[in-house]
């Protein structure tokens, strides 16, 4: 089931480019969209069918928020694309931009059609360049192959993508701080309601998509839903790319079956480095909280199972720790990413987050006090769930994991000054 | 309507509104930072969190529409638990440096964390420092104070119509700043100051001089323009010290402009007029109210024996109060002399025989907002009305459409439908193409589409400004408004230039038929002159030609509240008290009729104006002057239905045509906003402000070249025998043939009329 849905022609040579995407059935699902006139209501009907969830973090069906779009709105719509990918952890997204653009851009079409929408946007995340240029590239030949732009495959229909490039921002992955970026002001989440779907690009109803998530609407639509949905397991469709990091002999992207055993990927990574004892997995990106290395070896990797763990999946950014890892150490470099990444719009993120770094950072460097865990717990706390956007429980929630699991590590570097690894 | 429950109290609500709406109309108090009543939510402070049944998370009171069955607890303990961490957060950071700050005692955070605050803080790392920024000399920063509420950010894109202030820098590293180092020059800006909750944007003027609860607050009337902003005066030790906006929705809302907040330096100015005093033998000697008041009189009395009683002539600020207007007036009408007038810097009274009532605005002042077509003719708008300007930004910005004729093309920080930017000699034919097209005769493009607009709309007016009622040819451009409002079915007025632009009317304080107006007296010099708080070579049509009129004079009375020019052509000199030294009373441009009292006692020997013109009324032994207070002169001067005798209707105007000047340069002379009134021209942080501007003489390329001078160049702008060295500047939107040159200013105080012919040559 490996590579099934993305990764399928990842190891041909230039892969990217569209006669090779063509070779192997690229935009057959756009032509049968387009020759079949399949009304947006039955593409609709098939994304949800295939239990796809939205591959950005949040898990969201696809379908259901495809289907918030109104309809018989009389101005322009707008779909946007998600590639500011800049959770630690992640980098699925450009590697999918890397090597399968294409796909990306059939599924953005797919999705323009469905949604009635006049253009769409590819926001890509402002430190990884040469994805953008090769998008960029691909959509050029997009164009010029008639797939893009005026009288789309000689229907008539026009719709075009624009590739914008951010500026490196996290916050901007945040689909409102994006969407104000793209408008050219500063990237500042909004506060909702109204949600994107009334009031979004431009003011205008849009819908904002995960590149993983717009990338595999043309299998959807291929193969239909119920395939996608089999290739996973119930309400966790298809295939997942996941983004395995830290202590492991072969880091990189790995696309498997949703509800493959972490036991799996873990040996499809090449096992912990070095043969060293697993000690913790972050198993959806940096803002989640982490989950020990002995309950984490009997998860699957989906959605439901993570979260019955008490953590997330996430974006499927799998950070592997070994017994050599510094719990205190990890935490205060995690803690210093949400202090330079909070955009500094609500009071609780904007001073929260500097607080949990500069405590952290202490214990680490031999000035913990009794009470910091207390403070930690209490700060953390008072940031989650009172900011307009999720950035600020991104970064309440490895305090609080770390806190719950390994409290002792903390306990130990506050009494001794030092480390216990 | 929906029902909800706040606090266990049942309440319906509109849809759409948010839980601090409904909060705010039942009086339940919710604590909040950014929220602002005026200003788009931002519900970025998070200190209105609240509990909602069912929601799993405290929700932003401001930013959370009620639903139906909707339960909002604010004060639960989930609720004060959230309250009291957003608290804790804003105070880590904020340096709690209150003893040495200006805010203390009026600071929302202060206030805020005595309920939701804790008596230590559990912070003990290092604390945030951000730099202070310079904006100007009307706004002092301290920025590490600020909390990032954003209010001075969205009052400026909001209110103000131009974003001088926003937030860069990401997390804890954000700052409040203006763009790029630059200083604000927003003519409203220092309602950044009482938007700020906290000391981060504070009063520069006031800054150190006093604690807030030191102060003593009295309401009081800006005199400053046609509005009448309501104020609170703030004084200690019979001194005024700060100046704030009084709400009054009808008015000026919870703003102030620059003008109205900070003129109040000239009040204590070193310029005061603290004694009365007569020349003699070519010097000036103080001396006691009696002997300036038997002066005065047998001055007067010789004048009207001697001369005859038309050869006295009294001439007053239109920001003198309506008690003082009349009682001049009266004094003058008792002497004999039917010569007095206020408008002082009007050319054009043609108008005066055909008129029906006090001219004003036309429409009530809170209308402006909703008018969705207005057409300004003539005005330097942001400048000479702020807060009209604002109340109009807002009609275009719910979609209404302003036109304007004007000879200067200034931003009006809106959207401009159509414009007509003619030199002040075409004025009348361009305001002539509307009535043309709305006729149905052949018109131009400007004109056609400026009718259009008119005729498009519902609620429409027509207003001209101070431009067009300086003008030479105003009667004309009055009677072409009119028939364009009555051809449109529009409004239309006029937007007031004074305090008691209106008031001055009510008063009686112009001429009725065989007095002389204004323009007259001092084009045919009396020999006796009575001046009211005029200082002649900044207030008049025509300065050279009033200081030649006053040099003339065998007497010379100057009422005023300031030793100024008048040293050199009075003859006696007696201090009067300004607005807030006095109770008064001031009509502003929709008619509405504002009284005061004194906020502090007169300086020195300085005495109420109405109370020195009672005296002189019985110095003069003339019947009618036994007031014991102003409410009684106040009682007299408006006697009767004030609103009833408004009308801007003239009868049987026949607009002739006046002759137009030949080919010669034409002088756009505009009184720069801080020049205006004699209190705003002695306030030295305003003279220092952006918008005060600098005495140059502007001119498109064009005009530059055929003057033969060049940009950036010293030039020589002379007029009526007077002249006056300038730096000649290029401002291409401007007509061709026109020189802009403010009048008001000292540096051209020598110079002719506003709006006449100019000469420009090379330094």
């Amino acid at each position: 089931m490996a590579n099934e849905v993305i990764f399928h022609s990842i190891h041909q040579p230039e892969s990217w480019k569209l006669a090779n995407y063509l070779a192997v059935g690229g935009y057959d699902a756009l032509k049968k969209v387009l020759a079949e006139k399949m009304t947006p209501e039955a593409i609709i009907e098939q994304v949800k069918l295939s239990a796809l969830r939205g591959r950005g973090g949040a898990g969201f069906p696809t379908g259901l928020k495809w289907s918030f779009m109104p309809k018989n709105y009389p101005g322009d719509k707008y779909l946007v694309c998600n590639s500011d990918e800049g959770e630690p952890g992640t980098f699925k997204d450009r590697d999918i931009i890397r090597f399968n653009p294409h796909q990306l851009i059939e599924g953005m079409i797919i999705g323009g059609y469905t949604l009635g929408a006049k253009a769409g946007y590819n926001y890509i995340h402002g430190e990884i360049w040469e994805a953008y240029e090769r998008f960029e590239e691909a959509l050029d030949e997009a164009r010029a192959a008639g797939l893009l732009g005026k009288n789309i495959l000689g229907t008539g229909w026009d719709f075009d993508i624009h590739a914008h490039h951010g500026f490196g921002a996290y916050v901007c992955g945040e689909e409102t701080a994006l969407l104000e970026s793209i408008e050219g002001k500063k990237g500042q989440p909004r506060f909702k309601p109204p949600f994107p779907a009334s009031f979004g690009l431009y003011g205008k109803p849009t819908t904002i998509n995960n590149t993983e998530t717009l990338a595999s609407i043309p299998y959807i639509v291929k193969h239909g839903g119920q395939k996608f949905l089999d290739l996973g397991k119930p309400n966790n469709g298809g295939t997942k790319i996941f983004s395995v990091s830290g202590h492991v002999e072969n880091p990189g992207n790995f696309e498997i079956a949703m509800g493959t055993p972490f036991s799996e990927l873990l040996a499809m990574a090449g096992g912990v480095k070095g043969g060293r004892k697993l000690k913790a997995v972050i198993p959806g990106g940096s803002s989640v909280p982490v989950v020990p290395a002995e309950i984490m070896m009997d998860l699957t990797m989906d959605y439901d199972s993570i979260a019955k763990a008490g953590s997330y999946l996430g974006a499927g950014s799998v950070i592997v720790m070994d017994d050599t890892v510094c719990m205190v150490r990890a935490l205060e470099r995690l803690s210093y990413f949400y202090f330079e990444e909070s955009c500094g719009q609500c009071t609780p993120c904007r001073e929260g987050t500097g607080w949990l770094y500069r405590v952290v950072h202490r214990i680490e460097h031999g000035q913990g006090r009794p009470e910091d865990m207390d403070l930690l717990e209490s700060v953390a706390g008072n940031i989650m769930g009172r900011t307009i956007c999720a950035l600020g429980d991104a970064a309440a929630m490895p305090v609080q994991g770390m806190l719950k699991h390994f409290r002792h590590e903390f306990e130990h570097h506050i009494q001794h000054k030092k480390c216990m690894v | 309507m929906l029902n909800i429950e706040i606090d266990g109290k049942p309440f319906t609500a509109e849809q759409g509104s948010t839980i601090m709406d409904v909060a705010e109309a039942a009086g339940i108090y919710i604590p909040r930072f950014c929220y602002h009543k005026k200003l788009s939510v931002a519900a970025n402070c998070r200190m209105c969190l609240v509990q909602v049944e069912k929601a799993p998370k405290p929700m932003p009171a401001c930013a959370t529409p009620v639903a139906e069955g909707m339960k909002v607890m604010t004060r639960s303990e989930a609720a004060i638990k959230a309250q009291k961490a957003v608290m804790e957060f804003l105070l880590i950071n904020h340096p709690l440096d209150c003893p040495i700050c200006d805010q203390g005692g009026e600071c929302e955070l202060q206030d805020l964390a005595v309920g939701y605050g804790t008596g230590a803080s559990r912070y003990a790392e290092e604390k945030r420092v951000v730099l202070n920024k310079y904006i100007g000399p009307l706004i002092n920063t301290d920025m590490t104070r600020c909390i990032h509420c954003t209010r001075c950010v969205r009052f400026g894109q909001e209110i103000a119509g131009i974003m001088e202030m926003g937030q860069i820098g990401r997390g804890e590293h954000s700052e409040i700043t203006t763009f790029v180092e630059r200083s604000i020059g927003s003519e409203l800006s220092g309602n950044a100051i009482d938007l700020c909750p906290v000391g981060a944007l504070t009063s520069k003027p006031f800054r150190y001089s006093a604690r807030a609860w030191e102060l003593t607050s009295r309401p009081s009337v800006s005199p400053h323009d046609g509005l009448g902003a309501n104020l609170t005066i703030q004084t200690k030790n019979n001194r005024v010290f700060r100046v704030l906006p009084r709400d009054n929705e009808e008015v000026n809302e919870c703003w102030l402009s620059d003008k109205d907040r900070f003129a109040y330096e000239g009040l204590n100015s070193a310029e005061r007029l603290q004694h009365p005093m007569i020349k003699r033998n070519g010097e000036w000697q103080e001396c006691d109210w009696s002997e300036a008041l038997e002066f005065v009189a047998s001055g007067l009395k010789r004048a009207r024996d001697e001369q005859g009683e038309e050869q006295i002539g009294a001439l007053a600020t239109p920001h003198a109060t309506v008690e003082e207007l009349y009682l001049l007036q009266k004094l003058v009408r008792g002497i004999g002399s039917g010569n007095v007038d206020f408008r002082l810097r009007q050319s054009d009274f043609r108008a005066d025989a055909s008129r029906q009532g006090a001219p004003w605005l036309g429409v009530a002042v809170a209308d402006l907002n909703r008018l969705d077509r207005v057409l300004i003719v003539g005005s330097t708008l942001r400048a000479d009305h702020p807060l009209l300007a604002h109340r109009l930004r807002q009609a275009v910005k719910r979609g209404g459409e302003l036109s304007l004729i004007n000879p200067v093309d200034d931003d009006l920080l809106c959207p401009v439908a159509h414009k007509a930017i003619v030199a002040p000699g075409a004025m009348v034919a361009a305001l002539d193409q509307v009535r043309r097209a709305l006729a149905g005769e052949s018109s131009d493009e400007a004109g056609q589409a400026i009718a259009a607009s008119l005729k498009a709309g519902e609620r429409k007016a027509i207003f001209l400004g101070n431009l067009a009622q300086h003008y030479p040819r105003y009667a004309e451009l009055h009677a072409l408004a009119q028939q364009i409002a009555e051809l449109a079915g529009a409004k239309f007025g006029f937007l007031g230039e004074a305090a008691n632009s209106v008031g001055g009317y009510l008063a009686g304080a112009v001429p009725a038929e065989g007095g002389m107006t204004a323009a007259q007296m001092l084009d045919q010099p009396r020999k006796a002159y009575l001046l009211l708080g005029v200082e002649a070579e900044l207030d008049t049509y025509n300065p050279a030609q009033a200081l030649a009129a006053l040099r003339s004079a065998d007497l010379v009375v100057a009422l005023s509240a300031y030793k100024h020019k008048a040293l050199d052509y009075a003859h006696v000199m007696l201090p009067i008290a300004p607005f807030t030294e006095t109770s008064g009373t001031f009509v502003n441009t929709e008619g509405r009729v504002q009284s005061f009292n004194a906020v502090v006692k007169p300086l020195g020997e300085t005495r109420p104006a109405w109370k020195v013109l009672r005296v002189l009324g019985n110095l003069m032994e003339l019947a009618g002057f036994d007031y014991d207070n102003a409410e009684q002169v106040r009682a007299e001067a408006l006697a009767g239905d004030a609103a009833a005798r408004l009308d801007n209707r003239l009868k049987a105007f026949g607009a002739k045509a006046a002759g137009e000047s030949a080919g010669g340069l034409q002088r756009i002379g505009e009184v720069p906003s801080y020049q205006a009134d004699a209190i705003v021209r002695r306030a030295p942080a305003l003279q220092h402000a952006a918008a005060a501007g600098a005495a140059v003489a502007w001119m498109s390329g064009a005009t530059l070249a055929r003057a033969g001078v060049e940009a950036d160049a010293d030039v020589v702008v002379s007029q009526g025998g007077g002249s006056a060295m300038l730096k000649a500047k290029c401002d291409d939107t401007l007509p061709a043939g026109c020189v802009r040159v403010a009048a008001g200013h000292p540096a051209t105080a020598m110079l002719g009329g506003m709006l006449d012919e100019i000469t420009v040559g090379r330094a």
